[in-house]
This record gives structure tokens, sequence and C-alpha cells, in this order.
């Protein structure tokens, strides 16, 4: 049987930095750390070691070294760490001769965290959780991506899966063990009794208005409105803020232009679409189409329009008066008073509205410190939200939905239909982690109950 | 060589004969060796057939003109189908069998079936060449030679009998163990580990004092197992429940230390769901009692098996705690319990077809394989000689999945994962439950039988005559339909929509049978009872068995990726040791069965999937059938 590579990389970032750290996993890990520094230290204790070339002797750097033998280490594999000094010729030497030695290879993106996954160190939640630690760019992210690599979903999930595997064994003990005498007549009530209440807590989770994602992903502001009320110029306005992270994407007016914005520690992608108006050009009827299905999926609509050209508008267009909206009224600079402005607009009294200057930055603060309550409202909650990705949205429905069937099973004579119904369940809420087997819960008939007459 | 078989069959138990007998209907000239003819068919611990999960497995060995289920019909003297009260699905036919009327039925059924040979005497090695089997040595020197070779050795192999302190080397109780065919395995590398299960004292019945014991009648009218058994003609008999009382596990507890399971004379590994009654002590303490059944074990035989106190504590151990059981008091034991060790070899040694994969032509059937329980070595005899007379024929293998019967899911775990104890079929093994039912055994698989030519032509008519009728039926029911208003003039309270529904989506409903149905349509009442019935039963489960038609779908799609033989597992990179281990050490044939050994991971799976998909190798259909 041949051994497992033992795989190396460079894990900060690019040299030349003050410090780099060089991490080695596998079965061949201590032997590329002797040959590095001798002896490998005392698990788990930094120490200082002078780093060799094993070749010619040459001290490459003086560096800290760790060392964390299987399986407690990041990988559940031997695992060798070196703090080097971050010159570019110091690593290149470093892991050259890595390179060199047997078995012993460069490691493929993402390569440690697979293994610390296929070595049962790390679930896929929490996988995903490592993932989403590493991209975070708010504060909000990182709490939330942090709170899923500690295993807040992958705990959970583990929880209700085991709950959900007593309550099949229950239900499988009654069928495949009803003759025996030690087995009790009525299990099926407290089994459905168990999953009525892990119904209610996953359909708890699911009702969290997608928080998780949108802490994820960004909540999602467009600004929409007739042609030349100034939507560009808003966007600008906003990209100039101190706070926000800009990188608006290339494109014409045409396409969504977009900027992320990290207000409060949560991320906010504003939208700019195409002017809203019908039109004979091809192209920009394509344009207006993409617009309409951005800003109908967004968390909040900024329909903007001039305030001078306000007067008689019914109303948003009804696909965006569906979504939560505000009414932004632009260049009040260009009008002499804005007393009867809001009167000019036939239903604003169902949308919070804004007079602003887009040009002259009169209004702004005002516009963004609503958005930042907006999206602070949006994604807070008494609870931290579970649900961080649509993957873990479909199984947990998947799961939800399964269990609606059994809970709707006539409660007599149907077992073995609401054991399939239960098994289904489980099979969509171990995919969140893992599996489910059949041995597991024959585990647990066992382990519950005297069988064997 | 003496004499010339295509297939030799080892072993006269419960695989052996379904062995023989099963390729004997191939056409193949077929030989059973046994110690002695008279102990064909002898059941070596509880006198029953069927049960849950098992039940199902005599069913499928009768819908391929299998033995035991005509057998026990002809041996029965209590029929119970369990779980009678609950769906169709998981009901499990099972008999109390005279003892000798069963074994008298097989004996029968050997000698009438013909290219069968019985020869008495002791294998004691086997002859190979170029890594193929070519025979079988007799301990009195005779060779015999074949084409392929069916071993079922049950617990012979090394058998270790312990009493309390005393040990016995004994295959069974009075029959001397075998050395020879262990030593041959061993020689041939074949990984040997050891299993023990155990049997409780038997009893006089005419020393049981029967008043007061709350007695267990059978059915009446009994439901055979096998299609080609009109009626049951035996006399019945009912079965009487006692139980442990606080003096019993005073007693049990007091010398547990002399039980061979944990004064350390045991070590291997025991049945989770069969335990000795010192196990059921020491881990449910705590119960007031445990149950017993008091089984007869035959009508002139007043011997009487207490099922539930399977025990190798000490002979006199043994006596004080039977007298201390209500009804039991004065009972003489005629045989003590015991426990068992013995060699068994790990079924992933072995391809789908029970043919192991370091020596072709050699197939192993029954405990020695891990498992444990009459139906089970049953089930796997009859597979083991379908594709042995085959494998002597040189002809195209024959498998049978997960999705289609509980063989295949009993030979797809063996095969795919191994054992730890003695494997027992439970229903809640097989993942497509309410697809794989009882009453379908023959819809599923006498076809399939009929293709391979192991099915004689009296079964054969009927299953035609059966499908026939059942066609028409469903036709018929699919036909005729009504409307919601319509329905609720014969009383049917159905949802107002509009939709016209049918008489088959009418008996689909949990609450509408036959009869009602009948009211309205008059001609479904004119059924035979039996296609009736099926028809109900088939509506009832349609739904599930719509939807599990697509995972069966989705597992085919897996089962089709095959894995090729000589798969280098170290050249696909990412795998962990581990899974790299583990899947060199099965070798599994596809990426189904891939997916079922134990910590194989999903990651695992999808690599190893884009290795095959990459290679190109794909193609083979492994769905039963010749191929």
């Amino acid at each position: 049987m041949l051994e497992r590579d033992t795989i190396f990389g460079l894990s900060t970032g690019r040299p030349p930095a003050a410090i780099a750290v060089v991490r080695i996993s596998g079965p061949g890990a201590g032997t590329a750390l002797g040959a590095l520094i001798g002896k490998a230290p005392e698990p788990r204790k930094a120490a200082l070691a002078c780093v060799r070339d094993p070749v010619s002797g040459d001290i490459i750097d003086e560096a800290l070294a760790l060392w964390f033998p299987a399986p407690g280490s990041a990988t559940g594999e031997d695992v060798a760490e070196l703090h080097l000094h971050g010159g570019r010729a110091v690593v290149t030497a470093v892991l050259s001769v890595l390179g060199a030695l047997e078995n012993c290879r460069a490691a493929e993106p993402g390569e440690f965290t697979r293994r610390a996954f296929e070595n049962g160190k790390l679930d896929l939640t929490r996988v995903e959780g490592l993932a989403d630690l590493i991209a975070a760019d708010t504060e909000g992210q990182r709490r939330q991506a942090v709170r899923q690599l500690r295993g807040m979903l992958g705990d959970r999930t583990e929880t209700w899966r085991e709950t959900l595997i007593s309550a099949l064994a229950l239900i499988e003990a009654r069928i495949d063990f009803s003759d025996e005498g030690d087995v009790p007549e009525d299990l099926t009530a407290p089994a459905l009794a168990m999953v009525r209440a892990l119904r209610a807590e996953m359909a708890d989770a699911l009702s969290d208005r997608h928080r998780g994602e949108r802490v994820r992903e960004g909540l999602v502001v467009a600004i929409a409105g007739p042609p030349n009320a100034g939507k560009s110029s808003l966007i600008n306005a906003i990209a100039r803020r101190d706070a926000a992270i800009v990188s608006p994407h290339p494109g014409t007016t045409r396409d969504v232009i977009e900027v992320h914005l990290d207000l409060g520690g949560l991320p906010v992608t504003v939208l700019d679409t195409a002017g809203i108006r019908e039109s004979e050009d091809p192209v920009e009827q394509e344009g207006t189409r993409r617009a309409r299905a951005r800003a109908a999926e967004a968390d909040l609509v900024l329909w903007i329009m001039d305030v001078a050209a306000a007067q008689g508008t019914t109303g948003l267009p009804d696909e965006i008066g569906k979504r939560p909206s505000w009414i932004v009224l632009n260049k009040v600079d260009l009008i002499e008073s804005t007393d009867n402005a809001w009167g000019k607009i036939a239903s604003s009294a169902d949308h919070r509205g804004f007079l602003i200057s887009a040009r002259t930055g009169e209004g702004m603060q005002a516009l963004m410190s609503a958005l930042e309550s907006f999206a602070a409202k949006f994604v807070g909650g008494t609870e931290p939200a579970l649900i961080t990705r649509e993957r873990h949205r479909l199984a947990l429905e998947e799961t939800v939905a399964a269990l609606d069937r059994a809970l709707a099973e006539p409660a007599t004579d149907r077992e073995e239909m609401i054991a399939e119904e239960l098994r289904l369940a489980a099979r969509a809420l171990g995919r969140l982690v893992g599996r489910v087997d059949v041995e597991d819960i024959l585990d647990v008939i066992f382990r519950d109950f005297c069988i064997g007459k | 060589m003496d004499r010339r078989f295509d297939v030799i069959v080892i072993g006269g138990g419960h695989a052996g004969c379904e062995a023989a007998a099963a390729s004997a209907r191939m056409g193949a000239a077929t030989a059973l060796v046994t110690h002695r003819f008279d102990t064909i068919g002898a059941m070596s611990c509880n006198p029953a057939i069927g049960g849950l999960g098992k039940g199902h497995l005599v069913r499928e060995i009768d819908a391929l003109d299998g033995l035991m289920g005509r057998v026990a019909d002809r041996g029965g003297i209590q029929f119970r189908m369990l779980n009678r009260r609950k769906g169709p699905a998981v009901r499990g036919p099972r008999a109390q069998a005279d003892r000798r009327l069963y074994a008298a039925a097989m004996q029968q059924a050997i000698r009438e079936t013909a290219n069968l040979n019985v020869i008495e005497g002791e294998a004691d090695d086997l002859t190979w060449t170029e890594g193929r089997v070519t025979g079988v040595i007799l301990a009195d020197g005779r060779t015999l030679g074949a084409g392929a070779l069916v071993l079922t050795t049950g617990t012979f192999l090394r058998g270790l009998i312990h009493i309390g302190e005393r040990t016995i080397p004994a295959g069974r109780m009075g029959e001397a163990p075998s050395l020879g065919l262990a030593r041959s395995l061993a020689s041939l590398g074949f990984a040997l580990a050891r299993l023990k299960t155990g049997t409780p004292p038997r009893l006089d019945g005419r020393t049981v004092d029967w008043q007061g014991l709350e007695s267990q009648p059978g059915d009446d009218p009994p439901e055979p197992f096998s299609t080609l058994t009109g009626e049951i003609e035996n006399r019945q008999v009912d079965c009487a429940i006692t139980r442990t009382s606080e003096e019993t596990h005073r007693i049990i507890r007091g010398n547990v230390h002399r039980s061979p399971m944990y004064s350390g004379q045991i070590e291997s590994r025991g049945p989770r769901y069969c335990p000795s009654i010192e196990d059921k002590i020491v881990r449910f303490g705590e119960r007031d009692g445990h149950q017993i059944f008091l089984e007869p074990e035959g009508l002139d035989d007043p011997t009487v098996y207490p099922n539930g106190i399977s025990t190798a504590l000490p002979e006199e151990v043994q006596r004080a705690l039977v007298a201390t059981i209500p009804g039991l008091e004065r009972a003489e034991i005629t045989r003590p319990g015991y426990a068992i060790e013995y060699d068994h070899v790990d079924p992933r040694e072995l391809e789908p077809t029970l043919e192991a994969k370091r020596l072709k032509g050699l197939f192993l059937a029954g405990q020695i394989n891990g498992t444990t329980g009459y139906e089970e070595a049953a089930g796997q005899g009859l597979l083991a000689g379908l594709n042995a007379a085959l494998r002597a024929g040189n002809g195209p293998v024959f498998v049978i999945d997960r999705s289609q019967a509980y063989l295949g899911v009993m030979i797809d775990d063996l095969v795919t994962r191994g054992v730890s104890e003695p494997y027992r079929m439970f229903t809640s093994r097989a993942e497509y439950r309410l697809t794989l039912r009882a009453d379908n055994a023959d819809q599923r698989l006498t076809d399939h039988g009929l293709k391979l030519g192991c099915v004689a032509p009296e079964r054969a008519r009927r299953f035609r005559d059966k499908m026939q009728a059942l066609t028409d039926a469903r036709d018929y029911a699919r036909a005729v339909s009504l409307t919601p208003q319509q329905a609720e003039r014969f009383g049917l309270a159905l949802k107002r929509d509009g939709q016209r529904r049918t008489a088959f989506d009418l008996l689909s409903f949990p609450d509408i049978g036959i009869a009602a149905v009948a009211r309205i349509w008059p001609q479904l009442a004119e059924l035979p009872p039996k296609i009736a019935e099926q028809l109900e039963i088939d509506a009832k489960y349609s739904v599930y068995v719509s939807r599990q038609a697509a995972d069966i779908a989705a597992f085919r799609r897996d089962e089709a990726l095959s894995i090729p033989d000589d798969l280098d597992y170290a050249g696909i990179t990412g795998l962990s040791n581990e899974v790299r281990q583990k899947l060199a050490a099965t070798r599994p044939r596809t990426l189904g069965q891939a997916g079922r050994i134990d910590g194989v991971t999903p990651a695992a799976l999808t690599l190893l999937a884009a290795n095959l998909r990459r290679s190109r190798r794909t193609g083979r259909n492994t769905a039963a059938g010749s191929r």
C-alpha cells in the first residue's frame, strides 16, 4: 500500500513580508521537518530553530518551528509549521528543499482543507465556514463565518440527525422486532412527538428571512427610476463616500453597475439599473428586462425621480412596488423650494421618501444612515442565522417536507410509510454534513431495547 | 479421480440443500456431499422458519423455485403472519416447524430432484489448478472432480462448543468439527475470522406446567409460504409464553463470571439481536423480567425450545435458573444450552455471485460467510448454486441487486461491508422496502428465474396464470373511473375537484378497500380473492413505489458505472490513505458498491467517479439477469 503524499505550501501572503509561514502535512511531515531543522520540537510548543539546506548544510534562516503529530492537528495528519522571515529567497530556498524530498509535493489549492474534511476534522458546513472566513470582507461576515467554522450549523444538524435517527429507531424497532416481548407496544406516538418538535425547530431556522445568505452574499439595494432621474449620479455619489469599498464593474449604462459597501459591518451591494422605459430598440429592451429582473429580486429599491419632473407620477411600476421601496427625489438643488415636493407624488404615503441632491451631496448623509439601519435591521435578529447558503436551505426544506408527509400519515398501521418519510428526511439532512446509514439506526435499536427472545 | 460432476455442494444444511437443488434445476450434474443423509434438513437451533425480513427471503427463494418455502409448508405446525396489523410491506410470514417433518420433507425434496446425487462422506481438502477449483478430496480418500464447488460448512469450520468452563470441539452438538477444510481455506490465503452464536437448553414438554401460562395460537387459516402450496395439512398447535423472574436474574448475576462470554474464554463477537440470557441481564438488568416463548419442536416430540434463554452457563446453573421460571419449576432439561465459536470467511473475499475472488469456481454460502439464520443461509445457497451451475457451464453470471430483492440486499451488504457480528436480515436493511414486499416476491423474481431456466413447468404455469389475471384486473381498474360527485352516491367522500378517479386511484387511498370499490364496479367483486388482494396492495403502494423507482433509477446509474478489476487506487490523487486501503481491499465492482463501503466519503466517491468517467470504461449493465 502506497503512503499518501506529504504536501507543503506557503500559508501566508506573497513575499516579501515580515513573516512567512510554511506548512507541511502528511506522513512525511516529521521527516521533512527533521531534514530542515534536525530534531522536531516538543509537540505544540514553539521553538527557535536553525533552518538548513540538508544537502549543503548552509543555514537558510532562523525560524520558529511547530510540530503537531497526528491526529491532533488541523488536517488530522502529522503537521509541521515553520515561521520564516518572509524574504523571497528564504521562502524559495525552503520550498525547493521540501520539493526535493521523496513523496513530498506542493499542495494543490484547498488541499489542506480537503484533507481535514476527509480525515473527519471538519464537516462540510465547517469547510464552508472556513472558506467564508477567508473570504470575509466585513465584520458581520467574519462573525458569521467564525460561528459556522465553530460548528453552529454542523453541530445543530448533527443533533437534529441524532434526534431523527432516534425517532426512526423507535418506529423500526416496532416493525422489525414486533414479535419480541421486550419491545414496548406504542413507540409511534413518542416518535412522532420527537418529529413534531424537530420540525418546529427546523421551520424556525428556515424562517430567517435569508439573513445568513444576505450576510454572506450582501444585501442588494437597486437604484431604479425613469431615465435621466440621476441614477448614475446617485451611485457615483454613494461610491465617493469614505465608507465605501468601491469596485464598480465597468459596463455601459444599459448593464447593471454594482458598488459594494460595508455599512456598519454588513455587506451591501448597490445596483444601478438601466433606465426602465419601453423602447423599440431590441438592445435597450434587453437592458430593461435585466434591470427589472435584478430590481425585482432586490431587498430594497431606491426609486429615484427628478423632483421637478415628479409631478403627476402615479407611483412605482408594479413589480418594483411589491418590494420594499423608498422614493428618492433628486436634484433638490435645482428647485427653489422643497415645500410641496411630496405633494406632487400620488402614492408617496406608502413609501419612505428622501430629498437629495446627488450633485451637491445634500441629503446624502440622511440616506446613507437610513441604509445602514435598514441593513442592520434586515439581518439583525435575536439569534444569528444558521443557514448561510442556498445549499443548506434546500436540504433543510427537503427534510421538513418529508417530516410533514410523515406527520400527515394516519398514526396507526402506517408505520412503514412513516419510516419511509423519516428515512428520506434523514437522508436529506445527512447530505448537509455527511450521510445516514442503516447501521446507525440498528445501533440505536440494540442500545435501547433488549432484542432477542 | 473417482467421479466427476458439474457442481459439487459440500454440506447438507439449509444453504447446501438449496445450492444443490438450484444447481440441479439448472440441469447441472450435481453432487451433495454430507456426513449423513439423515441429517439433511436438520434445524440446529430454533424450530422455526421465516419471520420479519426472513419471511421475505423465504418468499424470494420460493419465487426462484427453491425448496425452503415448500418444505416449511409441509413441516409447519403453527403459522403466523407477523405485523399483520401493519402494512403488507413489513409483514413477515413465520412458521413453527416440526423438526422431523421438516427434515423428512427436505430429504424427500432432495431425493426427488433430478440430476442430484447425495454422497455420504466428509470433505477434507479442495483441489485446484491455475486459480480454478477442480474438486474435493474426501476423508476416506475418494476424490471427486467438479467444474464448480459450493462450500456450505455452517458452524463446522473449527467449531468449538462452550458450556460453562467446558469446551467441546464440534460443529453441532454430537457432530465432529471440520478441521481439514479450515486448513485448505487458510492455505489458499482466505481471511478467516471467528464468530460466536448460542442456543438455549431444550426441555421435556411433559415436565412443563402448561396450566396458567399464556398461550399463543397461530393464524386460522394458516397462510403458506409457497405459491405452490394449496393449504397447510398438518395439525396446528399453540405456543406458550412465560417470563424470567427476579430469582432467575439473581442466579444469573451470581454466576455470570462462569459464563464463557464473561470469563474471557470466548472473545469472538455474538449477535446483538440474539443475546444470551446472561447478556440480557447484564445489559438490561433493570427490567423485572424477559419474555420466553415455549415452542414445541414437533407434534409427536415432547421437546420444547424455550426461545429467549440462550445460554452458555454451566449445566447446573442452567438447571437452577430454569427452575425459577413460572411453569418450568419442575421442567427437565434434555440437552443443555451452549455457545459455539466457529471460523468464517470474510465475505468481502466474494463476488456478488458468491464466487471467491481468489479461486474461480469456488462458491461460499451460509454461515461460512458470517451470516446467521436458516433463511439467510438458504438464500445464499440458492444464488451460489445457480451461479455454480452457470460457472460449470461457462455461462454468464446471475446477480440480483438491492433494488430487486432482499437476497440482493443481503449479498451486497456481505460482499461490500463484510461482517462484524453474525449477519441477520431485517426489513430496515432494505432501502426499497416498500417495493420489496413478501407479497410480490414472485412478481419481482420469477420472471428472472424463468429466463435463467431454474423454474419448473408447474410453477411457470401458475405464475403466468397469476400474472395474466393480475394484469387483466389492473387494466380494468385503471380503465374505469368516476367523478367525486358520483363517488359520493356510493358513500365515498373525495376532494370535490371535478377530477375523475380510476378504481386503481381509489384503491391507493389508505381508507378505501377493495370491497368499497367493488360496490361501484361489481366486476371487481368477482376477482379471485388472491388477485383482488394483490391488486389492492399494489395500488396502496403505487405512489411510494413510483417515488422509489426514481431512487432506483439513480441507484442503477451508479451501479452501471463499473470499476475495472485492475483499477489502481494508488494512482487516484486525493483519496485518503484509509479510503484507498478500503477500496483496494474490497475491490468494489461498481461505483454504487464503492459508496456503500463504510468510511468511503462522498468526496472520495466524486474523485472515483471523475476518474472512471475519464477513463471511459463504462456501460456494463449489472441489473439481474444473464449477462
